[in-house]
């Protein structure tokens, strides 16, 4: 299904002067499983296209250059940083934010499992935390301690909730193997 | 003119269509909303002296809280949300807050020193309680009944003689008005359903799930982008901005440029970011260089401090030194540290009609609104401060800086809301940082081996410069073309917090010296708490050793207070200690470390220990396992000060571990997390945390009480695997003398 953007269609602003961008490009994409034609310029990090164009709260601005995590999504079910990589460039893949885990609005085992573990205090990396998580149980479905840490590592949590973020994680791998 | 209507008509519209998203969001005033909801939102702020200020009931029977209070991650929504609940025996469910907002709360100054359930929590407590009488008052005529025949559940009041009546039928949405006395009879701790619970936080679930719940995403029709382009140093002047060049980039809206300040407007975010790149690149300035450097940084504190003001001084303690069996000395020192937000300061601001809002993730709406009507000479009354969630922030971050930012922007675009953002370089360079300090300390121990003299020299910039009212305290005021000046406060009692021993000492001297240091400082997480714990906990471990004590028993001979006494001795129960064999340090490549401190000397009591497994071939230190014990007396929430005080410890062991704030002559050079590492996952420790909960004190504030002691335990358990004193933070591995060990 293709979706023209409201926010593209109305981008006018009649009453500012502002210089017309003659390098936007037309990117069509897959998020969260449905196809989106976006006009914007081809080396606009995806993380802007996800949070501006769509309007997805899920990936964070943290750092923008993939040293802290918050703007994790998965490209074709891999965790990825998507503050440096473009719009353009995501398109190959197929792209899932935090938003896609949740079906009808009902958490995902993974989700479900942080929020039963209030594996949170500010929550600003849960988003870097979850997509990590969700990509690590989908290879390995046991993962150790020491996998579980690898797995989180890119990701910064600066509020010290790294105990109960483990522990979500290991619950929610134990409802996976149910 | 025309056209700015229109676009106000836009947002009306949208207000209007997402009222649900505007209670969470606390968006604007509540003219817009829908008249249903009227009734709890759209009222002018109440006098606080009558329940209305604290305590809503809407028709619908939904209990709203309103607090001056700022939710910053640490969970306090939920715990004021609990006690509330719990005086008025309402279901969690049915109850709302509305948090830290000029339009609609209290003026409760600033969230931080672990104050909002001391201040805030007992504000509601007392009005709920309050409310309870006065609806047990109504309920009484209306079923016919004795008061003291009636109970309460679910907001639903039943007599004796079986009838019952709801809250909500009571009130009829009216507003209580009736005067909080504080004699309202409170519920006695053997009642308590809710109080103390782990109850969950609600907005744990919104944060999961990506809903809308940070300041970053508020998105409000036809928002336009801002970035700041901040000097490149401290206290630089502007001398040429590429204004024609950059104003030529797609979708710029403004540039804007008032003395060393300038800033550019953008339609899309991405467009913005990219003009302040291109004006980042060629812009020139003026600059100063940064003095003293690093190197000289402690030489310079000790010969720049002031004379020193006492703090303390409770008996001779120059005799008793003299008089003591032996005498020991030792200097520590912390660098500045930063509060390091994952999520870079965020605001934005909407001039409209004369009128400024403005929304932002301060711990004080109230200040923040004083400050901004000084720097922009716009009366109070009509500025209007929201508080929307961000990124923890820790302390006095970038949040009040941006907002003033926003606002001096929103001036210049009026009728358009102005969303400024941060870039990860800014926050890292520009908030005000903790306070470098430096502590001598010096004691005696008498022939019982025992403590007789305790001296302690602090040095230390300021612990608080939050803005309270002063323009020249925010970024951009002081760079304006016509500056405002910043004023430091002086001899402040953040940098002496937690100097005083707790113990039972015969003589204790306590001076501060204040410096005037090179970076911008401000209150980070327990302000001079943390280095004044890591220097006398670090220091009792030494006199321990010295005086050939278990450095617990130690503390336990030198404590009167029972609370202190019963963390410490759970600790030991639960975390186990020395069990004989890590005595002198001798068990393979393994080490545990004890430090205690009751925060603030009148808050909570919290004993830490923490385990090191070192490698000698590698000559590294992993910090294992911190076990924590907490006396928080009331506790409110179970869950809520366990986390709090296992990530108070584990943000305290990554200050202690790692964290430094690098800069040379030209700037700081510590601008983003490659240059100010943090704890990682594969290095962050387990964490354990226990509490004693005692329902019939006052409950006391959990946020800071992990930040001292945790360091001193680090500290000492390196010292018990290794043999090395680290008296200098951060505790690398390389400071370790590792010849020792072999």
């Amino acid at each position: 299904m293709h979706r023209q953007l409201k926010k593209q269609a109305s981008c006018v602003l009649p009453d500012i002067g502002f210089n017309r961008n003659d390098m936007a490009e037309l990117i069509e994409i897959k998020v969260n499983g449905e196809k989106h034609r976006i006009e914007a310029e081809p080396d606009m990090p995806l993380l802007y296209l996800l949070r501006n164009n769509l309007e997805l709260n899920g990936p964070k601005y943290g750092c923008g250059i993939e040293r802290c995590g918050s703007c994790m999504v998965l490209l074709n079910g891999k965790a990825q940083p998507s503050c440096v990589i473009p719009g353009a460039a995501a398109a190959v893949y197929e792209v899932t934010t935090l938003e896609g885990l949740a079906k009808n609005g009902k958490p995902d085992l993974v989700q479900e499992a942080f929020i039963e573990e209030q594996a949170a205090q500010c929550g600003y990396c849960l988003n870097g935390m979850i997509m990590s998580a969700q990509a690590l149980l989908a290879e390995n479905k046991n993962p150790s301690d020491i996998e579980i840490r690898q797995a989180l590592n890119r990701v910064l949590c600066r509020c010290g909730t790294h105990t109960r973020i483990i522990r979500a994680v290991k619950r929610a791998a134990a409802k996976m193997n149910v | 003119m025309r056209k700015v209507k229109s676009f106000s008509a836009t947002r009306r519209a949208f207000l209007k269509s997402s009222g649900h998203l505007l209670i969470g969001f606390q968006l604007l005033p509540a003219l817009v909303f829908d008249p249903k909801q009227t009734d709890i939102i759209n009222n002018p702020v109440a006098d606080a002296k009558v329940i209305d200020a604290w305590i809503r009931f809407d028709t619908a029977g939904i209990l709203t809280v309103i607090t001056g209070k700022m939710e910053l991650g640490q969970g306090i929504k939920t715990a004021l949300m609990q006690i509330a609940a719990e005086e008025l025996d309402v279901a969690m469910k049915d109850v709302r807050i509305i948090i830290a907002d000029t339009g609609q709360t209290q003026d409760e100054r600033y969230t931080a020193g672990s104050g909002s359930i001391e201040g805030s929590g007992n504000s509601i407590r007392n009005a709920a309680a309050e409310a309870r009488k006065y609806l047990l008052q109504l309920a009484a005529k209306e079923l016919n009944a004795k008061v003291e025949n009636l109970t309460v559940s679910n907001g639903i009041v039943k007599s004796t003689n079986s009838k019952t009546i709801a809250y909500k039928d009571l009130i009829k949405g009216k507003r209580l008005e009736t005067e909080v006395t504080g004699k309202a009879p409170l519920k006695k701790p053997a009642e308590y359903k809710l109080i103390g619970k782990a109850i969950p936080r609600a907005d744990i679930t919104t944060m999961a799930l990506a809903r809308q719940h940070y300041i970053q995403d508020l998105r409000l029709p036809e928002m336009v982008h801002a970035r700041i382009l901040r000097p490149p140093v401290y206290n630089a002047k502007l001398e040429m901005l590429p204004k024609e060049e950059v104003s030529k980039l797609p979708g710029i809206l403004k540039i804007v440029v008032n003395g060393n300040f300038a800033a550019v407007i953008a339609r899309d975010e991405y467009q913005c970011v990219k003009a302040w790149n291109a004006l980042k690149e060629k812009a020139q300035w003026q600059t100063s260089l940064i003095s003293p450097l690093p190197k000289e940084l402690y030489d310079t504190i000790l010969k720049t401090g002031s004379a020193g003001e006492t703090v303390e001084e409770n008996a001779s303690v120059d005799k008793n030194l003299s008089e003591a069996a032996f005498t020991h000395e030792a200097v520590y020192k912390r660098p500045y540290h930063m509060h390091g937000s994952i999520g870079p300061s965020c605001a934005i601001a909407l001039w409209e009609n004369e009128m400024l809002t403005v929304w932002s993730h301060s711990q004080g709406v109230y200040p923040l609104r004083k400050t901004i009507s000084a720097m922009l000479e716009v009366p109070e009354s009509k500025i209007h401060i929201i508080g929307i969630p961000g990124a923890g922030c820790y302390g006095h971050n970038g949040a009040d800086d941006v907002a003033g930012d926003a606002a001096l922007l929103a001036i210049e675009m009026p009728g358009r809301p102005v969303r400024v953002q941060w870039m990860r370089e800014d926050e890292h360079k520009w908030e005000p940082y903790g306070s470098a300090m430096i502590l001598h300390l010096k004691g005696g121990i008498d022939a019982k081996g025992k403590v007789n003299a305790w001296k302690t020299d602090i040095w230390s910039d300021t612990h608080s410069t939050r803005p309270g009212g002063n323009a020249g305290h925010l970024l951009a005021a002081r760079d304006l073309e016509k500056p405002f000046s910043f004023k430091s406060g002086g001899f402040s009692g953040g940098s002496h917090r937690n100097s005083v021993p707790l113990y039972d000492f015969q003589a204790k001297k306590i001076v501060l010296h204040d410096f005037k240091g090179p970076l911008r400082s401000s209150a980070l997480r327990s302000l001079g708490a943390y280095a004044n714990i890591f220097a006398l906990e670090s220091f009792m471990d030494e006199l321990a050793v010295k005086a050939g004590k278990d450095p617990v028993q130690f503390r336990l001979d030198h404590l009167k207070d029972e609370r202190a006494k019963a963390v410490i001795n759970m600790l030991v129960e639960k975390g186990g200690w020395r069990k004989g064999k890590a005595r002198a340090g001798k068990v393979e490549n393994f080490g545990e470390g004890f430090a205690f401190a009751q925060y603030k000397n009148n808050a909570a009591y919290f004993a830490v220990k923490a385990e090191v497994k070192i490698d000698p071939k590698e000559k590294t230190y992993r910090v294992t396992k911190l076990t924590g014990v907490i006396d928080t007396g009331q506790t409110i929430n179970s869950d809520g000060v366990i986390n709090q005080t296992s990530g108070g410890m584990i943000q305290a062991a990554s200050w202690t571990m790692l964290e430094e704030v690098k800069y040379d002559q030209n700037g700081i050079t510590s601008t983003s997390w490659e240059t100010y590492p943090i704890l990682r996952f594969e290095e962050v420790p387990d964490t354990e945390v226990f509490i004693i909960d005692h329902p019939d004190k006052e409950p006391l504030g959990a946020g800071e009480a992990a930040q001292g002691p945790t360091s001193a335990a680090i500290a000492n358990a390196i010292f018990n695997a290794t043999g090395s004193r680290l008296r200098e933070l951060p505790l690398l591995p390389e400071k370790i003398d590792w010849e020792k060990i072999s």
